[in-house]
């Protein structure tokens, strides 16, 4: 995974609420395309028009936040479907970090598992960054080892973040490597289980009826 | 210690604590579709790493197949890929699948139930988000990404912190017209898209007790659209006859030890919750969605909602966006509103029971001309069950297209899509924009409202049929 420290750069807006993994990503897409070709369909239904050309009225198309590395959004972003290509599309227009009021959690928890860092602040100060970022030209930057987020005029956000998934996004660390070491504890679990519910185990053998 | 079922399902789970309310924990049951099955698949082998517990995970094909009649996995091409991926990485790792054509063959969350792979206490794990589904049995069931599910699949565990607690109680007795697909459209528009997030909800009182596993699968299957990890029932003796005989439940005295163990799944009387809702359904009434969120749901004799009663400027705005989307005047009936498209399938409503409601209102009905309306059963068992009972000659008579097993039209990935600026009144269980195509207008209902509109033409009432 993409370890996550810093990141510099502008914030885009879309405040709508309960933006969907469908939106973020259609379904054909990830049916048929590759992972490193998902940029180009990320929000497609409100990046483009429907004759496929640009929709100037949309805000990621205007030139200030074109490559933004950070999207602020509305509540319940992510919501819906489990696909993780919600999150590689995301990451393919450059994005490294989400700031919403709530996540739907599947896609909350597929965001650590790329390197996006999905933040939780609350309604007043997403609707202050809202402000902030379209009066401005600046930078924001958002510090994942103190865990502050700085705004253009200077202005410092505490944002919380599980320890133990701060850990992990800081180092870039592969979950799947940490739990093998636990092989010998899995085993055990397992060993006592089949005692006490072979029919979990016993159950895949059986013809069907 | 008092405990929530949640809590109890948790705590047999933890192989390690990992502090910080995280916990390894064990994965029982590990469903796998032709969508997300090959990608985990794939990385697992990509990491030079092996399925550890092979006999846990069972493999079924249903996103990118056509469900058209007489198909094969090359049918809808884009797809083929993805199944013969399936189909090649489920064999090599020994993994069960029940291929096309196959006993057994159906969505995930409609086959796993009915063939007694999902069981009261298991975890159980799928990505795909209407996982959820299966709580309905007392299983702690939920959906995850591809990188969670290669996790699983090369581990049997997942790391998981323990979310928050909520409590739905359903009591009252459902109103004529009224099923449990209109009760939890009905919870979502009342208590909005979000309410369930970082939650996991448990549905009790005496409209649960009172329903059928079928229907508690309903009410399960959109707890993901209220926001929530999973959607839990205590199982009880209604679950308990619906697994006794199922092909890989277990049998015999394993079946007695196993209710003895089951019986012990409850919530204690005084578990604590963090959200704790009541709910009297009594006064609930056929229920559809007129928007681009399952929140935007509203009873069948209501108007459109006008967003100049809106006070916020942001939730006006969201409102008239979805207006402008579903192509709708505020205010106005939502019953009367013209069709196009009537599409009953998918893992919120596509069982035996589900094609006997909507049986019921077509029997000697007939599609309106301007309407396109299909069936899609939601597994091979379902078809072949509504088929013996003559369920397929009725929804033929009356004009609707019978086809194969699968998502289909749900969520599109096989190609079956609404085209754009069509209505459909869809049994399923997401009408987001382009949900089920780009442009696509969907309505989401039961199926026998889905039925009633498909007669109609428009969206109607059910009760004015019946």
């Amino acid at each position: 995974m993409m370890p996550f420290t810093i990141v510099f750069g502008r914030a885009a807006p879309l405040m709508k609420t309960n933006i969907d993994t469908d939106v973020i990503v259609r379904i054909e897409r990830l049916t048929a395309g590759t992972r490193d070709k998902l940029g180009r369909y990320a929000l497609e239904a409100l990046r483009y028009r429907a004759d496929g050309t640009e929709n100037p009225d949309f805000m990621l198309n205007q030139p200030k936040y074109h490559k933004a590395p950070i999207l602020i959004a509305g509540r319940n972003f992510g919501c819906g479907s489990s696909r993780e290509g919600a999150v590689w599309a995301l990451m393919a227009i450059g994005l490294r970090c989400v700031i919403a009021e709530s996540f739907g959690d599947i896609f909350y928890g597929n965001c650590f598992q790329n390197g996006l860092l999905p933040i939780r602040l609350s309604e007043a100060v997403i609707h202050d960054l809202f402000e902030e970022t379209l009066a401005s030209e600046g930078m924001f930057t958002v510090d994942l080892a103190r865990c502050i987020l700085t705004t253009p005029t200077g202005r410092r956000i505490a944002f919380a973040v599980d320890p133990l998934r701060r850990e992990s996004l800081l180092a870039g660390l592969d979950d799947v490597g940490l739990t093998l070491k636990c092989v010998d504890e899995i085993e055990s679990w397992q060993a006592t289980d089949r005692l006490a519910r072979p029919w979990i185990w016993t159950a895949g053998a059986k013809p069907l009826h | 210690m008092t405990q929530a079922l949640f809590d109890k399902i948790w705590s047999d789970h933890v192989i390690r604590d990992l502090g910080g309310g995280w916990a390894l924990l064990h994965i029982d049951r590990h469903l796998l579709h032709d969508l997300s099955g090959p990608p985990a698949l794939m990385d697992v082998k990509r990491r030079g790493l092996k399925v550890r517990n092979p006999e846990l995970v069972f493999a079924t094909p249903d996103h990118a197949v056509s469900s058209a009649p007489g198909r094969t996995g090359e049918t809808y091409p884009t797809g083929a890929k993805l199944w013969t991926g399936l189909k090649a990485l489920s064999t090599e790792a020994g993994i069960r699948l029940f291929d096309l054509g196959e006993d057994g063959q159906g969505i995930v969350h409609v086959m796993g139930p009915e063939l007694g792979l999902v069981l009261p206490g298991v975890t159980l794990i799928c990505g795909d988000s209407h996982t959820c589904t299966n709580g309905a049995l007392g299983a702690l069931a939920f959906g995850v990404g591809s990188s969670e599910s290669c996790h699983a699949l090369a581990t049997q565990t997942l790391r998981q912190r323990k979310p928050k607690r909520m409590r739905i109680r359903l009591d009252g007795r459902l109103g004529n017209g009224v099923t449990a697909k209109d009760l939890i459209l009905h919870l979502i528009g009342r208590l909005g898209a979000a309410a369930g997030v970082e939650h996991a909800i448990e549905y009790a009182g005496s409209t649960i007790r009172g329903m059928t596993v079928e229907q508690r699968l309903t009410i399960c299957n959109l707890s993901v659209e209220m926001g929530a990890k999973s959607g839990i029932v205590a199982p009880d003796d209604v679950t308990f006859s619906y697994l006794e005989g199922k092909a890989f439940a277990p049998e015999g005295e394993a079946f007695d030890r196993a209710v003895a163990r089951w019986r012990a799944l409850t919530t204690d009387d005084d578990a604590e919750f963090d959200r704790d809702e009541a709910v009297d359904v009594s006064d609930v009434a056929p229920t559809i969605t007129w928007g681009t969120s399952p929140q935007h749901a509203i009873a069948i004799d209501e108007a459109i909602p006008d967003p100049a009663c809106e006070t916020d400027a942001a939730a006006r705005d969201n409102i008239q966006a979805a207006l402008d989307y579903m192509d709708l005047q505020p205010g106005r009936p939502i019953a009367g509103t013209k069709i196009d498209r009537v599409f009953i399938g998918s893992c919120t409503n596509s069982r035996l029971s589900d094609l006997r409601d909507a049986a019921k209102i077509a029997r000697n009905r007939r599609v309106a001309d301007h309407v396109t309306a299909w069936v899609v059963p939601g597994s091979l068992r379902v078809k072949v069950a509504a088929e013996a009972e003559g369920l397929d000659r009725v929804f033929r008579d009356a004009g609707f297209q019978w086809r194969e097993p699968g998502c289909s039209m749900c969520v599109g990935a096989n190609g079956e899509l609404v085209p754009p600026g069509a209505r459909c009144v869809s049994t399923t269980n997401r009408n987001f924009v382009g949900r089920q195509g780009p442009g696509a207008r969907t309505h989401l209902a039961s199926p026998a409202m889905a039925v009633a509109a498909a007669v109609a033409g428009a969206i109607s009432d059910v009760r004015q049929l019946r």
